[in-house]
């Protein structure tokens, strides 16, 4: 039995490798990618474009101003004079706040009265103009309080001291690349599997495997392991590039890790022969791997948190094997989880694995044409 | 016969020849009508960056009046869903195992260090891994921090007086609804899988099956071969970006600010863009294998995130800005996102649309070239 499995598995990983310019889709792009989007994915705002409106040029407005121009966050990229090259700075996108000081601001500031301050902010993106507005917020509030304490004002009466834990920082890379690392393992091993049935269906020679001695689970093995293998080394490559290339801290066991990515490349297998073998032409093999992965990345969490979806849309990402995944690299890279705290994501990419691999054994027999 | 009466002849025999493939094989008209159709919704309702109901553990030492009432801003809220611990330790222990994706924590002497040195602390712990959340976490705490100021402040029987007051106007999208940024921009990357697909996989087969080189020893010229092939694709795609506009207005309620013919225009032209690409790679790879991953590589990916759909341009290092300039959907994005919020902003449209322009005009270009040579 063994032997058959090797002979299949062998065959298998040929008829990838053989071709040059497959061999490269499987290494180049990948790499590329993890370069890109390491960079790409980012939710931080920095040098935010912002533009002055200066009407009061009193000595408290400059200090206000001082601030903004030494903030990291913002870039000062235009000063307005008049009321009209305020709309077509942030129609035409040149600055996504205008910061606007009232004609009163210092008279209302020193006579210990409130100087009101306007920011218009572009919600065409409206993350971006929320984070925006939080920075602007923040240092407003500094300035707030340098300024009651200069001046003998009443402070505010408490503080929040607030302590991110995990990321200090909340840098946003933190986050992104170990879910990259999920991305594009799926991407791979679904890319790798998905044709692997079709392409010998399509060719009429997956009839010719039927009838050779080889079982149904041995043709099922053998053709899981070139995916298993692809899987496994483009995740190490690419959690390699992560801690020693981006300086992602991973916190937590390596050997927590792999249980994890070896369940998933098992359930990313399953799903990819069982897409490919109900498809009887490579073309519906690709489109149903495409199908499945589009909403499989959307439905993650890897960009958009999966508690800000509406109930229904939630119980569908219980589907998802890269839903589980994302948590257990997020938890392992930078909560440093245990195997027992990662257990509820273990099973289910588990059970996935299981079902879809059965399935697809099933369909290799009793879809025929 | 006159030549441009046999060059209109081959035309429509090869669109015909196309039509009748499109109508006998149901999958490119399902990929055209119902994969549309279906991803919006999906991710209509799936993306959003709007949290609510975030669970928040809140830690009262010592509960009182003032602590209580600290607590009570956030019970409020629409977009918190507090839930009490009696210590620290146990929220902390809820944080690590993710029940609560944050804690906020009033120590004993909160209410004393209030009413006596004015500086009472608040502790706030954040979940940090999905820094994003937590700097959207972050706001609405504050949020609710000031609010209680105010009625502290107000309940002590004077106004909050705040050196500066900030009074922020939010243009195009007051209520920041991401709902209403992300849905247009669906639309650009859903496009873009749907162009790329319908042509590469199509004619990736012709290369594989040999037909390809059966039609090019017939009269017909690379050109219009090329048209001939597009044209079909191009109704289809078209049926698909309307209809996914369509929803995105009807069902996902986001207002059409800029005129409903500049946006057909530009998805027209971003359309032909999407298919050539299709086309290029079909033709660069020959088979269904190769063409159908080199598709999902460079199209739907870097659509999502290298186009500013969700990922802000002008954050991302200048190097990856540059390689952005590559990703027609990055302009698309732009156009689609200004034309529904912010209106007929000519000088974003005209900008992007002639990126467009210039490449479909490059695609084209190497592709006839591309095609004469690949016969060998």
């Amino acid at each position: 039995m063994l032997q058959h499995i090797l002979a299949l598995a062998l065959k298998e990983l040929l008829a990838l490798l053989r071709d040059k310019r497959s061999r490269f889709v499987l290494i180049g792009p990948p790499v590329i990618q993890l370069l890109v989007f390491s960079f790409a994915a980012t939710y931080d705002l920095q040098h935010a474009p912002i533009a002055v409106y200066d009407q009061d040029r009193g000595a408290a407005a400059r200090e206000l101003i001082a601030r903004f121009v030494g903030s990291p966050n913002f870039q000062v990229v235009a000063w307005i004079e008049h009321e009209a090259q305020i709309a077509p700075l942030i129609d035409e996108r040149q600055a996504l706040v205008v910061l606007r000081i009232g004609p009163r601001f210092s008279q209302e500031i020193l006579s210990g009265g409130s100087g009101s301050v306007q920011a218009i902010l572009d919600g065409r993106n409206s993350n971006t103009a929320m984070l925006a507005l939080n920075y602007v917020q923040s240092i407003v509030s500094d300035f707030n309080d340098a300024w009651a304490l200069q001046h003998g004002r009443n402070g505010s009466p408490s503080r929040l001291e607030i302590r991110p834990w995990y990321n200090a920082n909340l840098e946003s890379r933190w986050f992104v690349v170990p879910g990259i690392v999920g991305l594009l393992t799926l991407v791979v091993t679904l890319i790798v599997t998905a044709l692997s049935v079709a392409r010998e269906r399509e060719a009429g020679t997956f009839d010719q495997l039927l009838v050779t001695p080889l079982r149904p689970v041995e043709i099922l093995i053998g053709k899981s392991i070139p995916g298993l293998l692809v899987g496994l080394f483009q995740g190490s490559l690419i959690v390699v590039v992560a801690v020693y290339g981006f300086g992602i801290p991973l916190r937590g066991s390596v050997g927590a890790l792999y249980l994890g990515m070896a369940l998933f490349l098992l359930s990313a297998v399953g799903i990819g022969l069982m897409i490919s073998s109900l498809a009887v032409t490579q073309q519906q093999g690709l489109l149903g791997a495409f199908l499945f992965l589009v909403p499989a990345v959307i439905l993650s969490g890897f960009a958009t948190p999966i508690a800000n979806m509406p109930q229904a849309v939630q119980w569908l990402t219980y589907l998802n094997p890269l839903r589980y995944f994302l948590i257990v690299l997020r938890g392992v890279f930078l909560q440093g989880d245990s195997y027992t705290l990662l257990l509820d994501q273990y099973w289910p990419m588990a059970l996935i694995g299981l079902f879809s691999l059965t399935m697809a054994g099933w369909l290799f027999r009793h879809r025929m044409y | 016969m006159s030549a441009r009466s046999g060059a209109w002849m081959r035309l429509r025999g090869m669109v015909r020849k196309e039509s009748l493939q499109i109508l006998r094989d149901p999958s490119s008209i399902a990929i055209a009508f119902i994969m549309p159709v279906l991803l919006l919704l999906l991710f209509g309702y799936g993306v959003s960056l709007d949290a609510q109901h975030i669970p928040l553990a809140v830690v009262i030492e010592a509960p009182d009046t003032y602590s209580t009432g600290f607590a009570a801003t956030f019970a409020q809220s629409e977009y918190f869903h507090p839930q009490r611990f009696d210590s620290v330790q146990e929220a902390e222990q809820a944080l690590r195992e993710r029940r609560v994706d944050g804690i906020v924590w009033l120590r004993s002497d909160f209410s004393r260090r209030l009413l006596a040195a004015g500086d009472a602390p608040i502790g706030v712990i954040l979940n940090g891994v999905d820094a994003n959340q937590a700097r959207i976490t972050q706001g609405y705490i504050q949020g609710a921090w000031q609010r209680w100021l105010h009625a502290y402040a107000v309940a002590q029987g004077r106004e909050l007086n705040l050196p500066v007051a900030i009074e922020p106007r939010i243009w195009f999208n007051p209520a920041l609804r991401s709902r209403n940024f992300l849905v247009p921009g669906l639309v650009a990357v859903i496009m873009t899988l749907i162009g790329a697909l319908l042509t590469a996989l199509v004619v990736a087969r012709e290369w594989e099956r040999g037909t390809m080189e059966a039609l090019m020893v017939t009269p017909i010229r690379i050109g219009e071969l090329l048209l001939g092939k597009l044209l079909p694709y191009f109704v289809l795609g078209m049926g698909g970006m309307l209809l996914s506009v369509a929803m995105a207005r009807w069902q996902f309620g986001v207002p059409l600010n800029g005129s409903f013919w500049l946006l057909l225009l530009t998805s027209a032209l971003f359309m032909l863009v999407a298919l050539g690409m299709g086309l290029l790679i079909s033709t660069v790879a020959r088979n269904q294998f190769v063409a159908g991953q080199i598709a999902i590589l460079i199209t739907f990916l870097p659509a999502f995130i290298l186009s500013g759909f969700i990922f802000d341009i002008g954050s991302m290092p200048a190097p990856i800005q540059f390689i952005t300039h590559v990703v027609p959907a990055r302009y698309f994005v732009a156009i689609l996102q200004t034309l529904f919020l912010a209106g007929d902003v000519w000088v974003v449209v005209l900008a992007n649309a002639a990126a467009l322009l210039l490449m479909m005009l490059i695609f084209f270009a190497v592709l006839s070239r591309l095609a004469r040579k690949r016969l060998e």
